[in-house]
């Protein structure tokens, strides 16, 4: 593990957080799974069940195909009030292993939702744990885990975190 | 108890088909609910089992809006006392669940110390201090324990009650409906997770949906979208004493089970959908019950639902916070013996139901929905008619005769 990491390699991560922040917020969602490897893991989990090892998640996803999916779901099944995410990123912690090859990186996010009365409300809180990789030279998740510390979930989640 | 008043009693003629809408948003009629209900000769559940494994092991919970903690003694019987100190009424214990390795449960405030079972066995400087203060000779520490609820462990789920007149758990289930809790609890479980879901719609419109196959295929658009809704389901809504209910299904004629046989069917059901799932694992699953049934809603009146969907099971835990608000707590589970392979087909399916559930998460909106129209509107009725006008089970899940049963117990419940 090494904690000395290239500005270069900084400000990439950063680039890769703000991105896929950005996607989800500006209601980009068909080019979220773009984000991730074709073989990955995507959760969002409690923080009280990650603390104590029980590992149910709300979102779990395998595989591109399943965040595909619910994304499909969300255009055309699922029903909601409209609603849209802002997401405020911390600074990450970055470390890398086997020579640079996977990068670990940590981070904290609060999410506030807007629906239609107007009123924005922190929706979610919680922290990012991630393994990152490069395919074919782009920064790409395959593993990332939304921990969260809102275990309260306001009426539902149907957009990704 | 409080003698319901004359105003907030029901037309002659509303019967159990037409609930004036005052009932979802009146504090007048969600105080008497906690009185009338929640304190009176009803289970609530509390926790399952499993959830306090060990001697001294303790969680935190509500019977509906009253705080109260659930433990397992040093003589490994379970209890149940309100969370609320016998002294000056602070709250005891403050975490969600834990271990307490002496069994004293202590009030932070004056640090009076309970037991288990919620008696007091310590109280500070009881003796005064140099000479000073102390309690009056007739201070009997018997006298001050906490209020203590009845308990029943029914087949790995703990309920309470604060009633004495509420009569054995079968009996106040009945027959089918116990039938049904033993059929999923029927050997040791593990638990998998827990998720909480706050819904700002008042409790009953979530017991009435949760009794209401009506809605299943037309609400929840997941199955139909991607061409996986089966219009061969067979099933049955069940009603027992009024406000408890089962509704099953299972796709008629298929012993091996709906699961196995959609993978079997699958190129013929992408093809026509309008839509297609990139990824079926998400249904890949197994057959794990002999009688074929792949989903059980059992409502158990006022505070549970306990499910099977597919390989989901789980507890929906249903807590009131007032006449506008309720939090949903679900605890996931398998069985202790599960195959890694059955466990990892419970975590993927876990997708389908819960707060983010594709197939389930319009339930909480539902509730919303119907919270904001009715806000000035508490003199007009809703119309409940589907499948007749009785309150009665069916042989088929086109009805909305289990919320006519809801209405009509609760109205004997709350003399309305």
């Amino acid at each position: 593990m090494s904690n000395n990491v290239s500005l270069e390699l900084k400000a990439e991560v950063e680039n890769l957080l703000n991105t896929y922040a950005q996607c989800i917020d500006d209601d980009d969602l068909e080019n979220w799974p773009s984000f991730f490897t074709e073989k990955c893991l995507y959760q969002v989990i409690p923080r009280e069940n990650h603390e104590i090892g029980l590992p149910t998640a709300v979102m779990w996803c395998d595989s591109h195909g399943m965040l595909n999916d619910r994304i499909t779901a969300l255009r055309h099944a699922n029903v909601y009030q409209v609603q849209w995410y802002r997401h405020i990123l911390s600074n990450p912690v970055i470390t890398t292993r086997d020579n640079g090859e996977t990068i670990n990186v940590q981070s904290n996010y609060a999410i506030f939702k807007t629906c239609n009365d107007g009123e924005s409300t922190v929706y979610n809180v919680g922290r990012y744990i991630d393994v990152i990789v490069r395919e074919e030279g782009v920064l790409k998740f395959k593993e990332r885990s939304a921990i969260y510390d809102t275990h309260r979930i306001t009426t539902l989640m149907v957009i990704p975190i | 108890m409080t003698i319901t008043p004359e105003h907030l009693k029901w037309p002659a003629d509303a019967g159990h088909t037409a609930v004036p809408y005052s009932v979802f948003n009146s504090r007048e009629v969600y105080d008497l609910e906690q009185e009338k209900l929640y304190n009176g000769p009803t289970w609530n559940y509390l926790s399952t089992a499993a959830e306090i494994p060990e001697k001294g092991s303790f969680k935190s919970t509500y019977i509906g809006d009253t705080p109260v903690v659930v433990t397992r003694g040093q003589d490994d019987e379970i209890y149940a006392w309100v969370n609320r100190c016998a002294h000056r009424g602070a709250e005891i214990c403050r975490e969600r669940h834990g271990k307490s390795e002496d069994g004293a449960y202590t009030c932070v405030y004056h640090q009076w110390a309970f037991d288990a079972k919620g008696d007091l066995r310590g109280v500070p400087f009881q003796r005064g201090l140099g000479g000073n203060g102390g309690m009056p000779k007739d201070f009997d520490k018997k006298k001050h324990g906490l209020r203590k609820i009845r308990v029943v462990n029914y087949h790995g789920a703990i309920f309470g009650t604060f009633s004495d007149e509420t009569p054995d758990i079968e009996t106040y289930f009945g027959e089918d409906v116990s039938y049904h809790f033993k059929r999923i609890m029927n050997r040791p479980i593990e638990i998998l997770g827990h998720t909480r879901q706050h819904i700002a719609g008042n409790w009953k419109f979530y017991s009435e949906n949760t009794k209401d196959p009506y809605h299943a295929s037309l609400l929840h658009l997941f199955h139909a979208t991607f061409n996986l809704y089966r219009s061969s389901q067979e099933g049955q809504s069940i009603i027992n004493n009024d406000v408890h209910s089962v509704l099953w299904a299972r796709n008629s004629g298929e012993v091996e089970g709906a699961l196995d046989d959609m993978k079997k069917d699958k190129l013929r059901t992408l093809k026509t959908g309008e839509y297609e799932l990139e990824d079926m694992s998400l249904l890949a699953g197994t057959q794990e019950f002999d009688d074929g049934v792949t989903l059980v809603i059992l409502s158990a009146f006022p505070s549970l639902v306990l499910q099977q969907i597919q390989n989901t099971l789980a507890f929906r835990q249903i807590l009131p916070k007032n006449e506008n608000e309720f939090e949903l707590v679900w605890t996931y589970f398998g069985y202790a013996d599960d195959s890694e392979e059955l466990r990892n087909y419970r975590l993927k399916q876990f997708n389908l139901i819960g707060p983010a559930g594709l197939i389930s998460m319009e339930d909480g909106e539902s509730t919303e929905l119907c919270q904001k129209a009715i806000v000035r509107d508490g003199n007009y009725k809703n119309v409940i008619r589907m499948a007749g006008d009785e309150a009665t089970g069916d042989d088929h899940l086109v009805t909305e005769g289990l919320i006519r049963g809801l209405w009509k117990g609760y109205r004997q419940y709350m003399d309305f």
